[in-house]
C-alpha cells in the first residue's frame, strides 16, 4: 500500500493517480520525453542577442560556468560564496564580489621569512572578517556546533603569540592549535580539518606546497565547504617563477611604512599583491587595517591620510 | 663460575656454582656463553608480556634466580581456563586448566625454552610443584610431553607433603638447618607447632608454610595469603580473540578488530560506560607483541568510529609470519549514558553513508563533529598535540600563554560576562599603568585588549642583535631609555624610523629561577624604513629581538 505524499509542485494532483506513489511528479506525465534532446538547452531558445530576455540568460549562463569552474562548491555561512573585504576597488576586482570561500588561499611574505609578520597579520585580518561575517560575537547563544567559530591552526612551529592576535580583532579563545611534526602531518591535519563541516577556517603553516598537495587541499576545501589558508614560511626567498598551484588565490604580502605625522607607529599597513586568482587578473593594493571597525581600507601612498571607506558592520561586543 | 647449565651438562655432572676450569675438566667439549643478567631480565619481562595472551595478570618471579634456580613467571589464571573448556562444571574447569598449561608449555617449547609449569590455589604451592615435582623423576617420558602439574583445589597439603623444604622458597641456610634437624620433607613440618619453629628457624618458615597452604590456618580466607603484583596495570575490561591459524591479511585483521570492538561495546553498554583509552595488543607467531594505545576526547564505545581511529595504526602494522591472538582492553572508562535513538531520523548516528561517516549523524550531541575531529587528530598526532591557548598570570611575554591540551581545557560555552576580567599589573617606566586582561570563549570587548600591544610572532628564544644608538637625548632623566638608531638582525642591517616605548617588564623575583636574577627589560616597538615592525628589548646593556608584529 503506497502512501501518497503531496508533491512540492502544487499543480500536480496526486489524488488523481493514487497508485503512482510519492514518486509521481511532473516527469511522469503522459507525454514521453524524447531521448535524443539534451535535458537543458545550451543556447537560448527564444530571442536573439538583441532580444530582451538575453541579458538574463547570459547572466545565468555566466553564473553556471563559474560554478562549474569551482566544481559546484557550496559555502555555508558568510555572505553567500564570498567574503566582502570592505574595499570596493578590491571587491570589484575579485570574482563574486569578495574573497571566495570554501577554497584554498595561499599567503606568503614578499621576502620569505622577513615578512612573516606581515603575512600572518594579513591572514588574521581575513579571519577576523570571516568571524565577523559569521556573527561570532560574544552574545551568541550556546548551540550545537561550537566549531562554527573555531579556527584550526596547524603548525610545526611554536611562535604564534596569542595576545598578539587580539590586535587584529581575533579572539584567541577561538583558536585550536595543532602541533604537527612535519609537512606531511600538517597537510594531513589540514585535510582532516577541512572534512569537519562548518569550521570557520583551517590555517596551515607550510614551507612549500607542491602541486599535488595544493590540489588535494583545494578539493577537500570545496567538498567540505571550509575555507583553507596556506601560510608559506620559507627560510629563503624563492627565486624565479613560483610553481603553478591549484589554489584559488595567491597573495604576496609586503610591509608598508606608516604614514602618520606623529612619531609613533600607526595601524598595520601592507602592500598586498594578488599574484594569482581564478577568474580575475592579478593586481596590487595598499591596504590598511582599521582596528576599531575591523575592516580594510585602501591606503593612499601620499601623506594625506587613508581613504576611508564604509567598513563591515560588526556587532557590538 | 657457572651460572646455569642445561640438561645435557647437568647429566654430565655440572651444576651452577662450579668453577669454569673444573667444568672444562669434567666435560672437555663444553660450550659456554657470557652471563648477561640484564639481558636475561629483559627477556624475562618480554616473556611475561607474551604470557599476557592468557591472562593480563603476569609477573616476573624474583625468587627463582636468587635461590640459584631457574627463572620463572607467575600468572594468575583465575577464570582464564574457560577458553580451553566447553562447559562450566568442575571437570570442565580442570580440563580447561590442563588445556591452558598444555598450550602454554607447547608454545614456549616451540620458542626454544625448556619449561615446567605448575598450577595450584596459592603462589607457594604452585611454585613448589613447578620446580620440585617428584613425579618428574619417576616418569621421565611422561614428563617430557606433559611438563606440568596441576594441584586440585584443596589438595595442596597432600601435594606438598612429599616435597623437600627447599620448595618453600627458603634461603639455603634455613634449608641446611632443616636438613640437620632431619626434616627433609614438608610433611614433617605440618605437625610441628609454629611457636616451636619460629625461635629456631626464624619467622620466614612459618609464613612460607602458611602461604603455600593457602592462607594462615584458621585466620584468613582461602587464597588470601599472597598477592601477585602484575607487570602492567590490569585493565578493567578486556576481550580477546584467538585465531585458529595465524593471520597475515589486513582484511582479516580488520574484521577481527571489528568483532572485538563489537564485543567490547556490548560489555561497556551493559555497564553504562564508555572508553577513554583503548589498548590493542597483537601477539605474533614469533613471540613478539605489538601494542597500540588510543585516546579519545570523549567516552566512546561506537565500534565504527573506533575502528576508523585504529585504521592508521593497522596500516603501519607488520604482521611478520602472522598474528595468533588479538586483545582489546578499555584501560580508562567513564560513564556514558545509553544512546537515545532519534525518532525523526529513525537511525542512530553510527550508520553513515559513503563519505558521511566523519560528519556524524542526526543523533549526535552538540559538538560531536568537533569531538570526532579531535579524536582523529589525536589518533595520529597524540591528544596532547591539539591545544588551546590559555592565559597565564605572568608579566613575562614568554610565560603569558599556556598551551593546554584540549582534553584538559575543553571548550565550554560560558554565559555572557558583563565585564571583562581585568587585573591591573605592571607600570611603564614613566608611571603609566597598564592592564592585562584574560580572555575566554565569551570573546573580547574593545577595552579588553592588551595594551601596550603584543607581537604576533614571539621568537622562542630572544635573539641578540647588534645596535647602533644615537646619543641618549630623548629622556634626560633616563639616559638609557631610548631605542637604537640602527640594528642588525640575522645578518640584515635595519634602520629604525619610528619607535614606541619603553615598556618595562621586570623579572619575577618570587620564582626560584636563574632568569629571575636577570635585569629588567625595556621593550620598544620599532618600525624600520620598509615598514616592518619588531619588538626589541634591552636587558642591561645588551639588546634583543623578541617578536614581530603584523
Amino acid at each position: 500500500m503506497t502512501l501518497a505524499i503531496p508533491a512540492a509542485n502544487p499543480t500536480v494532483d496526486p489524488a488523481a493517480d493514487p497508485a503512482a506513489g510519492p514518486a509521481a511528479g511532473p516527469a511522469a506525465g503522459p507525454a514521453p520525453v524524447p531521448r535524443f534532446l539534451p535535458p537543458r538547452p545550451l543556447l537560448p531558445r527564444s530571442g536573439t542577442p538583441r532580444g530582451g530576455a538575453a541579458p538574463g540568460r547570459l547572466a545565468a549562463l555566466r553564473a553556471e560556468v563559474r560554478s562549474l569552474e569551482r566544481g559546484g562548491a557550496r559555502a555555508p555561512g558568510g555572505t553567500g560564496r564570498s567574503l566582502a573585504l570592505g574595499v570596493p576597488a578590491l571587491d570589484a576586482h575579485l570574482p563574486d564580489g569578495g574573497l571566495p570561500l570554501a577554497c584554498l588561499h595561499e599567503i606568503e611574505g614578499a621576502l620569505a621569512e622577513r615578512d612573516d609578520g606581515a603575512a600572518t597579520g594579513f591572514c588574521l585580518a581575513l579571519l577576523a572578517r570571516l568571524a565577523a561575517a559569521r556573527a561570532c560575537g560574544p552574545e551568541r547563544r550556546p548551540e550545537r556546533r561550537p566549531e562554527r567559530c573555531l579556527v584550526l591552526w596547524v603548525t610545526p612551529w611554536r611562535d604564534l603569540h596569542a595576545p598578539g592576535l587580539a590586535a587584529f580583532g581575533f579572539d584567541p579563545g577561538r583558536l585550536l592549535l595543532v602541533r604537527a611534526g612535519g609537512t606531511a602531518d600538517v597537510l594531513w591535519a589540514m585535510e582532516e580539518g577541512l572534512r569537519c563541516p562548518d569550521l570557520l577556517a583551517v590555517v596551515g603553516e607550510v614551507e612549500g606546497l607542491d602541486r599535488t598537495a595544493g590540489r588535494r587541499l583545494q578539493l577537500a576545501a570545496e567538498v567540505g565547504g571550509v575555507t583553507a589558508f596556506a601560510l608559506h614560511r620559507r627560510l629563503r626567498p624563492q627565486r624565479g617563477m613560483a610553481a603553478p598551484s591549484a589554489a584559488t588565490t595567491r597573495w604576496r604580502i609586503g610591509p608598508e611604512a606608516t604614514d602618520t605625522p606623529h612619531s609613533g607607529l600607526g595601524p598595520a599597513r601592507w602592500r598586498a599583491e594578488l599574484t594569482r586568482c581564478r577568474g580575475a587578473a592579478p593586481g596590487q593594493w595598499l591596504l590598511e587595517w582599521n582596528d576599531a571597525t575591523g575592516g580594510f581600507a585602501l591606503a593612499a601612498p601620499l601623506r594625506d591620510g587613508a581613504v576611508a571607506l564604509p567598513p563591515l558592520r560588526r556587532r557590538a561586543g | 663460575m657457572l651460572a646455569a647449565v642445561d640438561a645435557a651438562a647437568a647429566g654430565g655432572g655440572l651444576s651452577p656454582g662450579l668453577p669454569l676450569a673444573d667444568a672444562r675438566a669434567l666435560l672437555p667439549g663444553l660450550r659456554t656463553a657470557a652471563y648477561d643478567p640484564q639481558g636475561n631480565a629483559a627477556a624475562l619481562a618480554r616473556l611475561a608480556e607474551w604470557c599476557g595472551r592468557y591472562t593480563p595478570w603476569t609477573a616476573v618471579d624474583g625468587c627463582g634466580c636468587d635461590l640459584g634456580g631457574a627463572a620463572g613467571l607467575l600468572l594468575d589464571v583465575t577464570g582464564c581456563s574457560h577458553f580451553f573448556a566447553e562447559e562450566d562444571s568442575d571437570a570442565a574447569v580442570a580440563q580447561g586448566e590442563a588445556g591452558l598449561l598444555a598450550d602454554m608449555t607447547a608454545r614456549l617449547a616451540r620458542l626454544g625454552f625448556t619449561v615446567r609449569a605448575g598450577l595450584a590455589g596459592s603462589v607457594g604451592a604452585a611454585w613448589a610443584v613447578a620446580r620440585f615435582d617428584p613425579a618428574a623423576a619417576r616418569d621421565a617420558a611422561r614428563h617430557a610431553t606433559h611438563p606440568w602439574r596441576v594441584v586440585a583445589p584443596g589438595r595442596e597439603r597432600v601435594a606438598l607433603a612429599a616435597l623437600p623444604p627447599a620448595a618453600l622458597r627458603l634461603p639455603p641456610a634455613t634449608v641446611e638447618l632443616l636438613a640437620r634437624f632431619g626434616l627433609d620433607r614438608i610433611g614433617a613440618l605440618y605437625d610441628l607447632p609454629p611457636a616451636r619453629l619460629t625461635p629456631r628457624f626464624g619467622p620466614l618458615l612459618a609464613r612460607r608454610l602458611a602461604q603455600a597452604l593457602g592462607g594462615a590456618p584458621g585466620a584468613a580466607p582461602e587464597g588470601a595469603g599472597e598477592p601477585i603484583s602484575p607487570l602492567r596495570p590490569v585493565p578493567p575490561h578486556l576481550v580477546r580473540h584467538v585465531f585458529a591459524e595465524p593471520v597475515i591479511a589486513p582484511g582479516d585483521i580488520a574484521r577481527a578488530l571489528d568483532r572485538l570492538l563489537a564485543a567490547l561495546a556490548r560489555r561497556l553498554e551493559a555497564a553504562g560506560l564508555g572508553a577513554r583509552r583503548l589498548e590493542l595488543g597483537l601477539y605474533r607467531v614469533d613471540g613478539t607483541l605489538r601494542r597500540f594505545t588510543l585516546g579519545t576526547s570523549r567516552p566512546r564505545r561506537d565500534p565504527a568510529r573506533l575502528a576508523r581511529l585504529f585504521a592508521p595504526h593497522l596500516e603501519r602494522l607488520d604482521p611478520g609470519f602472522g598474528l595468533e591472538v588479538m586483545t582489546l582492553a578499555a584501560a580508562a572508562v567513564e560513564d556514558l549514558a545509553p544512546r537515545q535513538l532519534d525518532l525523526e531520523a529513525g537511525t542512530t548516528a553510527s550508520a553513515g553513508g559513503p563519505g558521511g561517516g566523519p560528519r556524524g549523524g542526526p543523533g549526535d550531541g552538540p559538538g560531536e563533529a568537533l569531538a570526532a575531529l579531535i579524536d582523529r587528530l589525536g589518533a595520529r598526532l597524540g591528544l596532547a598535540a591539539v591545544q588551546r591557548p590559555q592565559p597565564r598570570e605572568s608579566h613575562l611575554p614568554e610565560r603569558a600563554v599556556a598551551l593546554t591540551p584540549i582534553v584538559r581545557a575543553p571548550i565550554v560555552q560560558a554565559p555572557i560576562v558583563q565585564a571583562p576580567i581585568a587585573r591591573p599589573s605592571g607600570t611603564l617606566g614613566n608611571g603609566v599603568g597598564w592592564s592585562w586582561v584574560g580572555w575566554s570563549w565569551v570573546g573580547w570587548s574593545g577595552a579588553a585588549r592588551p595594551h601596550p600591544p603584543r607581537p604576533l610572532r614571539l621568537l622562542p628564544r630572544p635573539e641578540p642583535i647588534e645596535t647602533v644608538a644615537l646619543l641618549p637625548a630623548l629622556l634626560p632623566d633616563r639616559p638609557l631609555a631610548a631605542p637604537p638608531a640602527r640594528f642588525r638582525w640575522r645578518r640584515l642591517a635595519r634602520r629604525v624610523v619610528r619607535a614606541e616605548g619603553p615598556e618595562r617588564i621586570a623579572p619575577e623575583w618570587w620564582r626560584d629561577d636563574p632568569e629571575a636574577a636577570a635585569p629588567a627589560r625595556d621593550y620598544f616597538r620599532v618600525e624600520d624604513e620598509d615598514g616592518r615592525r619588531y619588538w626589541l628589548y634591552r636587558s642591561g646593556t645588551q639588546w634583543f629581538l623578541h617578536g614581530l608584529f603584523g
